[in-house]
């Protein structure tokens, strides 16, 4: 019950639109000399909701990762809720306990069972006692519909199951921001439904989300902003109605032309 | 092709046709030719033992086995003593070189991939080049090479290295002070005793408290800290209750003290390095093989290294390593009948080699060889095969 | 939006790619990343080179820059040098090349053992390298290569025999090593059959053959060679010792190609077997099209390093008195001119076995790479 009402906490805070939650200023990563995200500049607020698109190896996943430390950055500022990422691990813990992330491949840890999966974190960084972690857990795998596979183990389970059950794990952590990395794109298309049904009703709730997708259909429906990326920069961002019916940039009509085409 | 049917066709060949018949005609003339090899062969064996005139009996191992074994240390053991006596010695150094190696090596192996596992380059290098090295040159190469460095190029005895005047390294062996128990010694063992059953219950009692409140206790220092603290207190206060046997030289060699021998120490080391170089890539392996992206999302869910280690790493790699590690394992015990190459008493050099040769018999005493090193290659296996079931992971 | 920063110096889509900061690359980001990462990795470093600066230089020292290459005997050897033993003698190897690479076999004869070189290097191109033209042809070749090489050897139909007590060294090392890994190969890919096969008396005696083979040292088994093998024979029979050997040394490892040949099998898909039945084939046809040739691909790594384990194994046979590199060795240092050589003799051999194996293993990763990105394609 408790959660719940968390939950709606979330839904209020989200409310207040003014508090800018990720602050990017001029961030530039280079792996080796590939020079993969140039100069990028990026407000997210409270409770926004952005989807990034753009062509593969154009830097929209190492983006989102930089933004809880899975990738260093070399040049320019991440400001989360307030705490600028450096190398300071205080401050990533602190981060990583804030923003949940939901990998394409899903990253569950094979040798626990789906319950234990959600409970680890809460356990080990919160410090929570296993009773109310293991209620939090129920809680979320209701939420995302699969409580009664909590004893299984993640090879059992389908994909689409997989996926919905690191979801919850996120959750678990009562994150601020979720990060979405391709959240589909290993998945067989009847289960890409599934998935993405729990995502849309984690928006509805209110949730900050960054997502890195090529679902179109998703973006129209709960984004508030598309950013579309090629090479490394920001080349277009705007709202979905805006972005899909009238791309500004070359590049975009390009790529909306070549994913819409089929 | 026109197929004749099945019973226009002779009586053999209607039986050949059928799965189940054909099973049983080809176990049935398997069995019957792998009989008839073994009787021929047990037929050969009778006329040829009755042909020199010798008998098959284990009767030699109470003859007395009349040769010396210069290394035993957990049993008395003279010339005089039967064979069965000496066999029991030579399986105890077997034992004995084996779970030492064992030991080393799994620490040394895995300080090794652990090194090789090093963003530092040069340690990373280094370490490779010796791995590569040792491993592709013959066990029985390094145990000779070593055995000749302490033999040739160690000093004798009277010219000993000595390490702070209580440990000798010479061409007789390394010579280390022995522990000499003194009253109020039990005391201190007692409370040794206690202070790991006290520490099993903190671990015990904070991880209950941790399932209830969720609160995490520094569980690993705790428990050091009370077994070393506890113990280190007892022997204080019962006034130092042991006294060391340092070893000293008398006349030719040394006396007191605990004497390694220069054949033990060759075996034990080459075999401990030979084999933890193995070892060392299994680990290496082993944590690769845990993909990266387990590491991700477990620091993405806001745990920390040393965390991640304990709860995501280490249990998944195990599973990885633990077969792998055990073969290593049966190899290094395996290895360890090269000993009769240097004249290390094992099983190997004491059965099968002086008795064999005393008393010409060289099934009774093969057998009993070959019979040890099964006992002890089917325990580990049986163990294998148990742990393998527990740890698999459960999947569609 | 509030995106796009007004101080951007480049319009969307046009920033050209700009070389990383100077720190984070280069030689002092390669070091500083590799080498002086944190204070442990900076004492680790300085360990490393300490280390180096301890072992090279007097290695080189002995090896090479101060030893001596030429005297006929240890005393002659280390009076040439400023402080006796301070340095290699190479020449005690020198002028027992001959004696590590054929042994006692008769220097007039020993064309026979350099043409068998040849013929096999011939026989291992086709087994490597996969693309040779006419490959189905050499294969027939390939297996005639044992037994040509046992007739040049040994000796007979025309030419004179020669005892295999004389046989020694590299040369050894080669027939045992050769021998055991082709004759092993078919009887380790009929037991692996055997032991995936659903028939309960067959899959048991491959179960005991396999276990009772790896589960005890091969020193045991050449003691049965030496000592008892000519008991199990009929009566007035008998093998020679080198027969023998290679006979235990055929069926220890073809106990090992066994394990690793069921590994290969277990990685081939189970609707493999049953496309292969459902298209009518034979229990033997389906082996020999469809399962072997997978699961033989999959297990080519594991059998070079089964042969790389045997090759080392074969410095065994010195402890039943055969004069393997090994057994040629300690011989010559028995040799009261030369005696107290030993690191000469053990490196020498050393550098010999580590030049071969360590080669083999480079082919078997390779080759494991190369399966890698196969099945990564599929």
């Amino acid at each position: 019950m408790a959660t719940v009402d968390e939950t709606a906490g979330g839904a209020t805070r989200a409310s207040d639109p003014a508090e800018t939650i990720i602050s990017i200023q001029g961030m530039h990563k280079w792996f080796g000399q590939f020079h993969v995200l140039k100069d990028i500049n990026l407000d997210v607020k409270q409770g926004e909701r952005i989807v990034i698109c753009g062509p593969s190896g154009s830097g929209k996943s190492t983006l989102i990762r930089c933004i809880n430390r899975l990738e260093e950055h070399q040049q320019g500022s991440i400001v989360v809720e307030g705490t600028e990422l450096t190398s300071d691990l205080k401050n990533i813990e602190i981060i990583r306990s804030e923003v949940g992330m939901v990998f394409q491949q899903f990253n569950l840890f094979p040798h626990l069972t789906v319950l234990d999966n959600c409970t680890l974190a809460p356990i080990w960084v919160r410090k929570m006692p296993k009773a109310e972690a293991q209620e939090v857990a129920m809680s979320y795998l209701e939420r995302v519909r699969i409580p009664e596979q909590a004893e299984k183990f993640p090879g059992q389970l389908s994909g689409g199951q997989q996926q919905r059950v690191a979801i919850a794990r996120s959750l678990c952590m009562n994150p601020r921001i979720m990060l979405f990395d391709e959240p589909t794109s290993a998945l067989d298309p009847e289960m890409i439904k599934e998935v993405l049904d729990v995502m849309v009703e984690l928006a509805e709730s209110g949730m900050t989300m960054l997502v890195v997708t090529h679902e179109m259909g998703f973006a129209t429906a709960v984004a508030h902003r598309v950013i579309f990326m090629d090479e490394g920069e920001i080349i277009e961002q705007n709202a979905p109605g805006e972005f899909f019916n009238n791309p500004q940039h070359e590049r975009t009509k390009l790529f909306l032309s070549q994913i819409l085409s089929h | 092709m026109a197929a004749v049917p099945i019973e226009n066709r002779g009586l053999i060949s209607r039986l050949w046709g059928h799965q189940e018949t054909r099973s049983v005609i080809v176990q049935v003339l398997t069995v019957a030719v792998v009989f008839a090899v073994l009787a021929l062969v047990l037929r050969n064996v009778v006329i040829n033992l009755e042909a020199i005139g010798k008998e098959f009996s284990f009767s030699f191992l109470s003859a007395p086995a009349a040769y010396d074994i210069t290394f035993s240390p957990f049993i008395e053991y003279s010339s005089r003593d039967t064979h069965l006596v000496a066999a029991a010695v030579g399986i105890l150094n077997t034992l004995l070189v084996a779970v030492c190696g064992i030991v080393a090596a799994t620490l040394l192996g895995v300080t090794m991939g652990i090194l090789r596992l090093s963003r530092n380059w040069l340690v990373n290098r280094i370490v490779y080049v010796f791995l590569e090295f040792t491993r592709n040159v013959p066990v029985l190469l390094h145990i000779l090479l070593v055995h000749g460095i302490v033999v040739t190029t160690l000093p004798a005895p009277r010219k000993a290295i000595d390490i702070g005047e209580t440990m000798f390294i010479s061409n007789r062996g390394l010579y280390v002070p022995s522990p000499v128990l003194e009253a109020g010694s039990g005391i201190v063992i007692a409370v040794l005793v206690a202070a790991i059953v006290a520490a099993a219950l903190f671990r015990r009692w904070a991880k209950r408290v941790q399932v209830e409140t969720g609160k995490i206790y520094p569980v690993f220092w705790t428990c050091s800290g009370i077994i070393v603290v506890a113990t280190a207190f007892a022997f204080v206060v019962m006034g130092a209750p042991l006294s060391w046997d340092v070893p000293a030289l008398k006349g030719f060699n040394f006396r007191g003290g605990m004497a390694l021998k220069p054949e033990f120490l060759a075996l034990w080391l080459a075999l401990t390095y030979y084999t933890a170089c193995f070892i060392a890539e299994i680990v290496r392996a082993g944590i690769l093989a845990v993909s990266h992206g387990q590491t991700e999302a477990a620091y993405a869910l806001g745990v920390r290294p040393n965390r991640n280690l304990q709860l995501v790493v280490l249990p998944q790699a195990l599973r990885i390593i633990i077969p792998p590690l055990v073969s290593q394992y049966l190899n290094l015990t395996k290895n360890s009948s090269l000993a009769i190459a240097i004249g290390y008493m094992d099983i190997t050099a004491t059965i099968g080699g002086i008795s064999l040769m005393q008393t010409g018999k060289e099934m009774e005493t093969m057998i009993i060889v070959m019979g040890v090193y099964l006992v002890i290659s089917l325990l580990i296996s049986f163990f294998m095969n148990w742990f393998n079931r527990s740890i698999r992971y459960k999947e569609r | 939006m509030n995106g796009s920063d007004p101080a951007s110096r480049f319009a969307p889509g046009t920033h050209p790619d700009l070389p990383p900061p100077v720190r984070t690359t280069g030689v002092i980001g390669w070091s500083r990343e590799n080498l002086f990462s944190s204070p442990f990795n900076v004492a680790l470093t300085l360990l490393g080179a300490w280390l180096l600066y301890s072992i090279i230089p007097p290695v080189l020292e002995w090896a090479f820059i101060k030893s001596i290459w030429v005297a006929d005997s240890r005393t002659e050897c280390w009076g040439e040098m400023e402080v006796p033993e301070e340095a290699a003698c190479w020449a005690f190897i020198k002028g027992r090349v001959n004696l590590f690479i054929y042994g006692f076999y008769p220097v007039e004869e020993r064309w026979r053992v350099n043409l068998s070189f040849v013929l096999l290097v011939l026989a291992i191109v086709p087994v490597l390298y996969d693309r040779l033209p006419g490959r189905r042809h050499w294969m027939w070749y390939v297996a005639a290569f044992p037994f040509l090489a046992a007739w040049l050897l040994v000796g007979g139909f025309g030419l004179p025999f020669v005892e295999t007590d004389q046989f020694g060294g590299f040369m050894l090392t080669l027939v045992i090593g050769v021998t055991g890994i082709s004759f092993s190969l078919p009887i380790g890919i009929a037991l692996a059959l055997g032991r995936a096969s659903s028939m309960p008396t067959v899959r048991t005696l491959c179960v005991l053959f396999i276990e009772f083979i790896r589960g005890v040292p091969l020193i045991t088994l050449l003691f049965v060679a030496s000592t008892m093998l000519n008991y199990f024979l009929p009566p007035g029979t008998s093998f020679d010792l080198l027969m023998r050997v290679l006979i235990m040394v055929t069926l220890f490892s073809s106990a090992y190609i066994a394990e690793v040949v069921r590994g290969g099998l277990q990685g081939v898909a189970t609707g493999q077997v049953e496309a292969a039945d459902s298209l009518g084939l034979s229990y033997w046809k389906a082996q020999r099209l469809i399962v072997l040739p997978q699961a033989l691909k999959i297990s080519i790594p594991g059998i070079v390093n089964t042969f790389i384990g045997l090759y080392k194994d074969t410095t065994l046979v010195l402890i039943i008195g055969m004069l393997d590199p090994l057994g040629i060795g300690r011989a010559s240092l028995a040799d009261a001119v030369w005696a107290g050589l030993a690191r000469e003799v053990y490196l020498f051999i050393a550098v010999f076995f580590f030049l071969c194996c360590f080669g083999m293993s480079r082919y078997s990763l390779y080759l494991e790479r190369k399966l890698d990105t196969g099945h990564a394609k599929e």
